[in-house]
């Protein structure tokens, strides 16, 4: 089997992807360690040593986007996980109306961030967006969703939640509905009511489609770009500058390496924060 | 008996929420779409006086030299060759991955595992394209779906290949079926599940790209749909009529597909993650 599996599972069935991946990818991720310690124009460069890096942590315009990436990514995590359980385990019930409901939920996860983005640029408008129109029907004086440096940040969160949360209700679904029947059957005979199958049952048994939420949702949030891009370019001032949309301006600016050490900051921060939530999760996954 | 009025009353409630949170959004698009622009800048729902569909739809197919229709043009050569490479490329890999476990495959599949995670880095990959000199082509862009795409979609086509039994690998090659006729003529067909969810998924995921090609391919000459819109945000800052026209042309591809091949598109996003 050894001899004619090294010919038959070939290694140059790799090579494609390799190439591919490995120069477009791999490469530059590697590289990019070399050049985020340089004053670089693509051309040319000099060797700056650590500089880049002490820029992006003393400069406060530079900062603040690490406490905003993280506060984006809790936020859009933390609403997903919840939002996306309950919807999960509401459609995972007998409603006449399920396939819409679905099907409407699901939707926005189609449309592209940019459209989305534009669209809700108008709805929130100050004055005459439909939010704020709606909520001075009620009484309410809505705020300044995206000029207002307190909420600024969220308003974008809100929206990013509004596009994905479809996407985590799907994994719910499927994670609740691989749940056998039989568990819920011998809670009602023991006298359980909805909230005891919900709290007891579908919750604990829901952990695996649940981790796989947060995990893709706080890596999605951390990586988060072109919504904060397209609603407010990182404005009021910097207030909802995420990590990606730093490295944007600084290329744009022909700041080079720069740029590259913001990357080189996304690459550290996701994986000291996402590896071992993973690590984490997947372990209280296995005691279950 | 007594539950049902309260479960009908719970569900009103949801199809209600959902009409207002989701419904109201997308009318408001189509309706404002159709306006003139002081209809527009007034931001509310009410209908059209006149229903200004060829006129605004015309006016920004007309755009800077129907750049729009250049855009459609390029955004569905770039979606169709990323996804012939995408699929060629990583069934092959998927395959080898799969079959043959030892030190170097771990290897590859722990990068590809990573690339999930890993955000790519912009300015070296732009370097690296300039060494191929790919920038600011269709070719390079669509060697960088292909690259970043990569990751998901050969850990799905890994995933699949467990359910292929191996003897049917070792039938043939007892029939003198080996190497690349192996993967060609029998196990590539049996992928077809997999190649189906990687059609439809890249095909939203690579039309609705927005980051690549503002990175990758920027130049008008070059506009992907997603950049024809970032480009009028700055254009028709009083024009809300013809920007939502943009926004409901740039979104038919996809909600298109999603009516076909809804089952699908949902299934092969939740196949990835509970999975793996």
């Amino acid at each position: 089997m050894n001899s004619s599996s090294r010919s038959t599972y070939s290694y140059w069935f790799l090579t494609p992807a390799l190439l591919v991946y490995g120069g477009l990818f791999l490469l530059p991720t590697v590289i990019s360690f070399f050049f985020s310690m340089t004053r670089w124009t693509l051309t040319d460069w000099n060797f700056t040593g650590f500089d880049n890096f002490m820029t992006f942590f003393t400069e406060p315009s530079l900062a603040i986007g690490f406490k905003n990436t993280l506060v984006y990514a809790v936020v859009t995590c933390g609403l997903k996980v919840i939002l996306g359980f309950l919807f999960g385990a509401f459609l995972c019930g007998e409603w006449r109306t399920r396939g819409y409901l679905r099907a409407v939920l699901f939707f926005p996860n189609l449309l592209s961030t940019i459209a989305v983005g534009v669209t809700f640029n108008s709805l929130m408008h100050p004055t005459h967006g439909l939010i704020n129109v709606a909520l001075a029907t009620l009484g309410i004086a809505g705020p300044d969703w995206l000029g207002d440096v307190h909420i600024a940040l969220l308003s974008v969160a809100f929206v990013d939640v509004w596009k994905g949360v479809g996407m985590a209700t799907v994994i719910y679904i499927a994670g609740i509905m691989s749940i056998p029947t039989h568990y819920y059957e011998a809670l009602m005979i023991d006298g359980g009511n909805a909230y005891h199958k919900l709290r007891f049952i579908t919750l604990p048994l829901s952990r695996p489609a649940m981790n796989s939420v947060i995990i893709l949702s706080f890596i999605g949030g951390l990586r988060s770009f072109d919504l904060v891009w397209t609603m407010t370019k990182g404005g009021p001032g910097f207030t909802t500058d995420l990590i990606a949309s730093i490295i944007y301006k600084q290329y744009s600016g022909g700041f080079y390496g720069l740029a590259t050490a913001g990357n080189v900051i996304l690459f550290i921060v996701v994986s000291i924060l996402a590896v071992p939530l993973q690590r984490l999760l997947t372990k209280r996954e296995v005691e279950l | 008996m007594k539950r049902k009025p309260l479960k009908a009353a719970i569900e009103i409630f949801a199809v209600l929420i959902t009409v207002v949170v989701f419904l109201v959004p997308f009318a408001y698009v189509i309706l404002t779409s159709m306006k003139n622009p002081s209809e527009a800048s007034q931001m509310d729902l009410s209908l059209p006086a006149k229903w200004l569909f060829v006129e605004n739809y015309g006016a920004v197919l007309r755009a800077q030299n129907g750049m729009v229709l250049r855009a459609f043009f390029n955004s569905t050569l770039i979606t169709a060759l990323s996804i012939l490479a995408l699929i060629v490329v990583c069934a092959m890999s998927g395959y080898v991955l799969e079959r043959r476990s030892n030190k170097i495959t771990n290897l590859v599949t722990f990068l590809v595992l990573a690339g999930l995670m890993i955000p790519p880095s912009v300015v070296t990959t732009i370097w690296a394209l300039k060494g191929m000199g790919l920038y600011k082509t269709i070719p390079g862009i669509v060697l960088i779906e292909v690259a970043l795409s990569f990751p998901f979609s050969a850990i799905l086509y890994k995933n699949f290949m467990v359910s292929i039994p191996r003897e049917l690998d070792e039938a043939a090659l007892i029939d003198g079926c080996s190497g690349w006729r192996l993967f060609s003529k029998i196990i590539f067909p049996l992928l077809q599940p997999v190649t189906a969810t990687v059609i439809v998924l890249s095909a939203v995921g690579i039309f609705n790209d927005f980051t690549n090609p503002l990175y990758f391919l920027p130049g008008a000459k070059n506009a992907t749909v997603q950049l024809t819109l970032y480009n009028f945000m700055s254009m028709y800052v009083t024009n809300w009529n013809l920007l939502f026209a943009d926004v409901v042309l740039i979104s038919i591809p996809p909600l298109v597909l999603f009516v076909f091949f809804n089952r699908q598109i949902v299934a092969g996003m939740t196949a990835g993650s509970v999975k793996s």
